[in-house]
């Protein structure tokens, strides 16, 4: 028991809180602990836990990406334009809308790795040219009437299980090895840690920044697939703020936002913790209103923790 | 130093403790300061030095104990508050703010206000900085941005910063250890004024020579414990280092066992303008080459350009013969070339990441298949180096930012070790680190040596020039202006060369 470090107790924290918050609304409610609303629970939060997953990368990195909400509604977009009844194989809108998140990560990534300007501006620019091209690329019209193999991706399932649940397994799998497990993680660490430091330890500080850029607008890409596909249209105005859902819910986990902390299993537990409030406060009637309230507190209270137990 | 002190004590320490965690940094330190005294206070690394001027700086607090500031009780409830009664500290690490001036710097927190309101009134500021300096000998420009200047010069205007705040007592935690040794002359002239208007001078350093001849009391810790404190005219320097280390130090510097090699590294006519020109030198396989200078010399900005950190103007390496002037750090590493930062914090290491993560971190990829890093492999090559330059942590996976000055540079040089280099550059491997490790850092430096490296060692001090090196290139702004045997390599000579003309 002495052993648990301070690095530790954020983590632990946030998995108390999850589990306290879980007991407390399956009183509160009894519809909330059952299987159905779990799957509700599961398939609402994937689109956020894939945002947030890319996002995690990128704060570790010592970065930001504002740019992930408009980027998800291009790349929606760019799916749902290639992904009409008898047009089309299935693989296209599929790699036309994971294509142009990646296209969208690497302009970000190219521009601040080339240009030094900090990634805040960059992916605020991004945001903003993203929001344009969705609504160009659209004509500012939805687009609808989908294939429905498409529309499998976000509204079908596989043994009783929702696909995004799957997808949301999967992706978490592969980030958390990634992360974890491997040299580019241990580099992302290390360019967010100490850039400089990085640098003269022979890294590529560079391809790092490039890569995690990159796999963000990817994953942002897959999430607009996914939001797509279960909403059975292209919106062009999707995923407004989504990005700041995505961050919280990596803060929440723990990633510091001054870089070279955090893992994956925290920002999935943070994402799940987001999507378990408001999943609750839906049940019981609180106005969206007082949701948004909700959520800000929560996010404050998260990073004041954070903070409390660095610098005991 | 004469006897005429006064007896009034300005601060008694009794029983004062101190845990972090489980660990006890302050074990019931008893400390007195008289009026007009230089107290030296000795220890090695993690004895409690650290944390002892952080509680009376008013960054900690203290768990249990007394302190008396001229007969109160002083309980800080911060740094303004430690400010206000009369404690300064000039702080080992610059806390300088970049982007200001240095007037703006010297008075930052308490601005004159000009006649309307809360004007920042800049010409009075610079006016009575200007005046300030001058007072001190500082002949910095008021209005330079202090990020434009060296650490040496950041640090006399930190000091000026220190004494604009009519301290009564001033503690100063490694004063020297970035200045050259005229400006430290400057400054021991400075103490001398500051003794007689009675101030009371806490003053933490490594160095010896400083200790003896500076301070008037020197009190010792170690492990957190109160050890003694004599007056310094009865110590003398073996004394002091067996109190310090709690045995006798034999072989400081270690004999010189390696046999110089075949030249494997030549440097011809490497200019980086403004920085250093026209510096040619050959380095021996199993060679130590010191480069001494003062701040300034160039010697960084050479070691910078040698490992890919900078690039050069004019001028070539070459390696084995074939030309190697690395584009990148990266590319140093492939070719065998490694680097020990003077800046351990920025530079250096990763604070935040483990001792097992910095060690490996140059290296990874040969401890990984398919972008999967080997852990069992990266452990046991980690732990290996760990243990062979006897790094003192609870476990490889402690982080790096807990680990005293000395251990972090060993993490440093394990991590340039574990490239497996044919030539290391060290940059300044002994500040900041205790006595004890540096004989240690000596003993590991001559016997990478003996395994056939070649060495370069930048250094300021010069003990560790003569006493180690082999060869000893000597930079005087950015010349290069003598290369002498280890037979003519004496202070004097290498003084002498240094000095600009």
């Amino acid at each position: 028991m002495k052993k648990i470090s301070l690095d530790h107790i954020g983590q632990y924290g946030i998995a108390i809180a999850f589990v306290l918050i879980c007991v407390l609304l399956s009183i509160l409610h009894p519809a909330f602990l059952t299987l159905s609303n779990l799957r509700v629970i599961l398939t609402q939060v994937s689109i956020n836990a894939l945002l947030a997953f890319g996002v995690t990368f990128v704060i570790i990195t010592g970065g930001i990406d504002l740019s992930l909400g408009s980027v998800l509604a291009v790349a929606g977009i760019a799916a749902a334009i290639f992904a009409h009844p008898d047009s089309y194989p299935l693989v296209v809108p599929l790699a036309a809308g994971i294509g142009t998140g990646v296209l969208f990560g690497a302009f970000n990534g190219f521009v601040i790795t080339k240009s030094k300007v900090p990634p805040f501006i960059v992916t605020l620019g991004t945001m903003t040219i993203a929001r344009g091209l969705a609504l160009i690329f659209s004509n500012g019209r939805p687009v609808s009437n989908l294939s429905d193999a498409f529309n499998f991706i976000g509204g079908g399932t596989i043994w009783g299980i929702p696909f995004p649940i799957v997808i949301l397994v999967f992706t978490f799998i592969v980030c958390a090895l990634l992360l974890g497990k491997t040299t580019w993680g241990r580099y992302m660490y290390a360019v967010g840690g100490n850039e400089l430091a990085a640098r003269a330890s022979g890294i590529n500080v560079n391809k790092v920044k490039m890569m995690v850029y990159t796999l963000c607008g990817g994953l942002a890409g897959i999430a607009g697939v996914l939001l797509t596909s279960r909403i059975t249209t292209g919106q062009p105005n999707a995923g407004m703020g989504f990005e700041l859902d995505a961050i919280a819910a990596a803060i929440i986990g723990g990633t510091s936002t001054s870089g070279g902390t955090g893992n994956m299993v925290g920002t999935l537990l943070g994402a799940l913790l987001i999507g378990v409030i408001s999943n609750g406060l839906d049940l019981m009637n609180v106005s969206s209103y007082y949701q948004l309230v909700i959520k800000g507190l929560i996010i404050v209270g998260a990073v004041v923790l954070d903070s409390m137990s660095k610098n005991r | 130093m004469d006897q005429k002190l006064s007896t009034d004590y300005i601060l008694q320490v009794r029983g004062l403790r101190k845990n972090y965690g489980g660990i006890k940094a302050l074990d019931g330190i008893f400390f007195e300061l008289r009026k007009g005294e230089v107290h030296a206070l000795m220890g090695e690394n993690g004895a409690g030095k650290s944390t002892f001027m952080k509680i009376l700086a008013g960054l900690e607090k203290p768990d249990s104990g007394e302190i008396l500031l001229e007969g109160a009780p002083y309980k800080p409830r911060g740094t303004y508050d430690a400010l206000q009664k009369g404690i300064s500290m000039i702080h080992q690490e610059l806390l300088a703010v970049p982007e200001l001036s240095v007037a703006e710097n010297l008075f930052l927190g308490k601005e004159i206000t000009g006649f309307w309101r809360k004007w920042i009134d800049n010409r009075a500021i610079n006016e009575m900085a200007a005046d300030r300096l001058k007072k001190l000998g500082i002949t910095i420009p008021p209005e330079t941005k202090m990020k434009l200047l060296s650490v040496a010069e950041m640090q006399m205007v930190e000091i000026a910063k220190a004494l604009s705040n009519d301290a009564r007592i001033l503690i100063m935690d490694e004063p020297t250890s970035a200045l050259s040794d005229r400006e430290a002359e400057r400054l021991f002239g400075l103490i001398g004024d500051l003794k007689n208007k009675g101030v009371g001078i806490i003053y933490i350093s490594h160095k010896m020579d400083e200790i003896f001849r500076i301070s008037d009391t020197v009190t010792v810790f170690r492990d957190g414990r109160f050890i003694d404190t004599r007056p310094a005219g009865e110590l003398d320097q073996p004394a002091l280092i067996s109190l310090m280390v709690g045995r006798k130090l034999t072989g400081f510097f270690p004999e010189n066992t390696s046999e110089k090699g075949a030249p494997i590294y030549t440097v011809r006519h490497l200019s980086q303008y403004n920085c250093f020109h026209d510096i040619s030198f050959e380095l021996h396989a199993g060679e130590i080459l010191g480069i001494s200078g003062l701040v300034g010399a160039g010697r960084t900005e050479l070691a910078r350009v040698l490992y890919g950190l900078d690039s050069a103007d004019e001028g070539q390496a070459l390696l084995h013969g074939e030309p190697m002037l690395p584009d990148s750090p990266r590319t140093a590493i492939r070719k065998g070339i490694a680097y020990v930062s003077e800046d351990r914090k920025s530079v250096g290491l990763i604070t935040k990441m483990s001792v097992l993560q910095n060690i490996s971190l140059a290296s990874l990829n040969n401890y990984a298949a398919y972008s999967f890093i080997k852990k069992k492999d990266e452990q046991s090559a980690a732990g290996k180096l760990a243990r062979h330059l006897r790094i003192k942590c609870s476990s490889l996976h402690q982080r790096v930012e807990t680990l005293s000055g000395g251990n972090q540079q060993k993490v440093a040089i394990a991590k340039a070790l574990l490239t497996k280099p044919k030539i290391i550059i060290l940059d300044e491997p002994t500040r900041g680190i205790d006595i004890g490790a540096k004989a240690e850092v000596y003993h590991l430096i001559r016997q990478l040596a003996s395994e056939g490296l070649g060495i370069i060692l930048i250094s300021s001090e010069m003990p560790e020039i003569i006493g180690l090196c082999d060869r000893v290139l000597v930079l005087s702004q950015g010349k290069q202006a003598a290369l002498l045997n280890k037979s003519e390599a004496t202070q004097e000579k290498i003084m002498y060369h240094s000095m600009p003309r």
